[in-house]
């Protein structure tokens, strides 16, 4: 089965790293990955969809939040959710054929971003099962070029999924800038 | 606040940790650090003789003196000599710091000579790593990682430091506090799960407790006592557990799993009740997961969450550190003696004691050694171990009963530990006689170590239990492989002028009546000794479970074992060299 779990990571370099090794390492299979900021400053979300049981599922999130850089991690598979995906579909579409691909997206609420004469750019924002519904309706005509984005996750009404500890200012600027690079000027050529 | 250079930054942090004992080796972009340690005569640096050395002997120290262990290296090979120091670490929850140069930052990512993406290399092997690439961030690091090694479910915490950083000028400031939003280790057990627990606990009619590393991770030995007598429940310990028990405790049983004895491993299998306190269900101590005694209740009590529901499923789990959760259980729980219970098990130890017993007659076996040593040294003495059969008959045999009497590598199973890993004890117990059982074939891929001794006058004992084999793969090859001797004969130096080479030393005991006298020799000599005990060959070691069999299929002989898998019995004759 299918889960979508939310997981708020400290925004650090090597953090997508560290999430992505322990999905390898312990066997966990990754549908997809999204990860962006949040409205918390150095915070980043992740948002995992996997394949498995729910036990293991119980120890995605447990192994998840061995991570240190882990502050939060939630699985939202069995709540009222929004869930979407953003894909970009290049199709093949001569001149003759565009009112026609224009009405058939319309009954998704697909948008056209780009034409030319023998091409269109499809746009849809819409859950997974919408978007695969738009791929299969838009194949007879030729799909030359596609992107999907992985999915992304808000439970509906009033509870979230966040992170309300505020950490002391020593540690919160520590937690935002060390680990990265300076800029390069400032940095002198040593040898080995 | 002052004004210093980031070596002077590290070297200041240590200081501030108690870390003041460093396993180290130089190498180019550290040497900003070594330059500096002259300045700083309160660190004890020790210059061992292989970075994966110097990371076990880290390791053996933080076992035995309880706590942070520090190993130094430089870049590229100095750095990937230690993985295997720190995924040993790791998987036996060592608190360890394990610090490494690398080329300056403006080479970082450029294959700079001895560069390594070390924390990338490190990054599932460790409880968390650092690349700090400004010396202001050096402290706050340094003061984080101590305290993620050392609390919680404790482990490795790697920090790499680039070349230019440790000549960089920064304010030394020393955090007061850490505060990690991600890493806020549970103490206390959940009052309400205590309560379940208990409720199933008095409940039960034969119950039994697996008593884990945590326990001596945790110094919760009393704890655990006081618990056991109370509820009256006999204790079982894994291998990193045995010392959470004193041995001759009239609950102990003693170590379960693929070596354990017969009764522990019926015990565990007859239970009602199964308590697990630190430790995490690993299948050598268990057997096979889908017959570990499915009809038990399970009550896990551990501070790693990822524990729990891993393995097998826990009725109860209870997330916490055994030291705070047992008096709350304590409290709860009833008064029992599970007198039909215990009387059941020691029924059976009776039947059973022979499989697990030290060979009589004139061969002399690495039990026998094993026994004299433990005799000599008493339970004030620490012994560390290899791995493979010499471990397991110490764990049977050396009497453990107090925490870290014993260190061993668990987990990984790592050879080559025994030397280093002993190296690090005698320095953190400088007055306690140190003993290392080691095989033949361990003790050959980290012996440089002795040159370490030497410099540091650190008298460890090196008893080989030299059988001119890999001897547990000669087991299972006789065992399992039916008799197909593959790459398991070892040709083997003389080890008594290896003793002399270095200075040291070596006595070579062929005859089990010189055993006695050989190891007084040895502990009356202020120095290192290097034992060459030529032990029988074609010993196995019993019980056993052979792997993937569930403990109820544990055999004591080579008839059951070819019974159970089906095979002929093998005929173990000597294999060729």
């Amino acid at each position: 089965m299918k889960h979508t779990v939310v997981a708020l990571v400290e925004d650090r370099p090597g953090v997508l790293n560290r999430v992505a090794s322990l999905f390898r390492r312990r066997g966990f299979n990754i549908d997809s990955l999204a990860v962006g900021t949040t409205e918390e400053q150095g915070i980043s979300r992740m948002t995992i969809v996997l394949d498995g049981a729910d036990g293991i599922v119980e120890q995605v999130e447990k192994q998840l939040y061995k991570l240190i850089d882990v502050v939060k991690v939630s699985d939202v598979t069995h709540e009222e959710a929004v869930t979407r995906e953003l894909a970009l579909i290049k199709v093949r579409c001569m001149s003759e054929q565009r009112a026609e691909v224009l009405d058939l997206i319309q009954i998704f609420r697909a948008q056209a971003v780009d034409v030319t004469p023998n091409s269109l750019i499809i746009q849809l924002v819409a859950g997974g099962e919408t978007l695969d519904a738009l791929v299969d309706n838009l194949r007879p005509y030729g799909i030359r070029e596609m992107v999907r984005t992985g999915r992304i996750a808000m439970v509906r009404g009033n509870r979230t999924t966040a992170v309300h500890e505020q950490e002391p200012e020593s540690a919160q600027r520590f937690h935002l800038e060390s680990g990265r690079r300076p800029e390069e000027e400032h940095l002198q050529y040593v040898s080995k | 606040m002052t004004k210093m250079i980031g070596a002077d930054i590290v070297l200041e942090s240590l200081k501030r940790l108690e870390a003041t004992t460093i396993f180290g080796y130089p190498g180019g972009v550290v040497l900003p650090l070594y330059d500096r340690l002259p300045a700083h005569p309160e660190i004890r640096h020790i210059l061992v003789r292989h970075e994966q050395g110097g990371g076990h002997a880290a390791d053996g120290y933080a076992r035995a003196s309880g706590k942070l262990g520090v190993a130094l290296a430089t870049s590229g090979p100095g750095a990937t000599n230690l993985v295997t120091a720190i995924t040993t670490a790791m998987m036996d929850s060592v608190p360890t710091l394990f610090i490494t140069g690398n080329v300056g930052r403006n080479l970082l990512g450029k294959d700079g000579f001895q560069e390594a993406d070390i924390t990338g290399i490190t990054m599932p092997i460790v409880k968390h790593n650092y690349l700090v690439m400004r010396a202001q961030d050096l402290a706050y690091t340094f003061a984080e990682a101590a305290h993620i090694a050392t609390t919680g479910r404790p482990g490795p915490v790697h920090i790499d430091i680039p070349k230019d950083v440790f000549t960089e000028e920064a304010e030394f400031e020393w955090p007061t506090t850490v505060s990690i939003r991600g890493y806020r280790p549970v103490l206390r057990g959940n009052p309400a799960q205590v309560k379940r627990a208990a409720a199933i606990i008095d409940a039960a009619e034969r119950p039994i407790i697996f008593a884990g590393h945590g326990i001596i991770l945790g110094r919760a030995h009393e704890e655990l006592r006081t618990f056991a007598e109370k509820a009256g429940i006999p204790v079982l310990n894994t291998l990193l557990g045995l010392g959470g028990m004193p041995h001759d405790h009239v609950l102990n049983y003693g170590m379960m799993g693929m070596h354990g004895s017969y009764w522990a491993n019926h015990a565990a299998s007859n239970a009602d009740v199964i308590i697990g306190l630190g430790m995490r269900m690993d299948d050598r101590a268990l057997g096979r997961f889908a017959d570990m005694n499915p009809t038990a209740k399970i009550v896990h009590i551990d501070i790693d969450p990822a524990e729990h529901n891993k393995n097998l499923i826990a009725t109860v789990p209870i997330v916490g550190d055994v030291r705070e959760v047992l008096p709350q259980l304590c409290d709860e729980v009833a008064q029992r003696s599970h007198v039909e219970w215990i009387r059941w098990i020691d029924q059976v130890r009776d039947g059973h004691r022979t499989s697990m017993s030290i060979p009589g007659g004139e061969t002399l076996t690495t039990q026998y050694v094993v026994d004299r040593i433990a005799d000599s040294i008493g339970t004030e003495g620490v012994v560390v171990t290899g791995v493979g059969q010499h471990q397991m008959w110490a764990a049977q045999f050396m009497r453990i009963s107090r925490p870290y009497q014993l260190i061993t590598s668990g987990g990984l199973g790592t050879m080559g530990f025994e030397v280093p890993a002993a190296l690090g004890a005698q320095v953190a117990c400088p007055d306690r006689a140190v003993w290392t059982i080691c095989g033949d074939g361990g003790f050959q891929m980290t012996f440089q170590e002795i040159a370490t001794m030497v410099d540091e006058r650190l008298p460890v004992k090196m008893a080989i239990m030299n059988n001119g084999y890999l001897g547990m793969v000669r087991q299972w090859q006789e065992l399992i492989y039916q008799d197909n001797y593959v790459a398991v004969a070892m040709s083997q130096p003389d080890f008594v002028k290896i003793a002399e080479a270095y200075g040291i030393k070596g006595i070579l005991v062929t005859d089990k009546d010189r055993v006695v006298d050989a190891i007084a020799e040895a502990n009356a000599y202020d120095g290192p000794v290097i034992l060459d005990f030529r032990v029988e060959a074609q010993g196995n070691v019993w019980p056993m479970v052979p792997a993937g069999a569930s403990l109820t299929e544990t055999v004591e002989s080579r008839e059951e074992i070819a019974q159970l898998l089906g095979q002929p019995i093998p005929a173990n004759p000597e294999p060729a060299r």
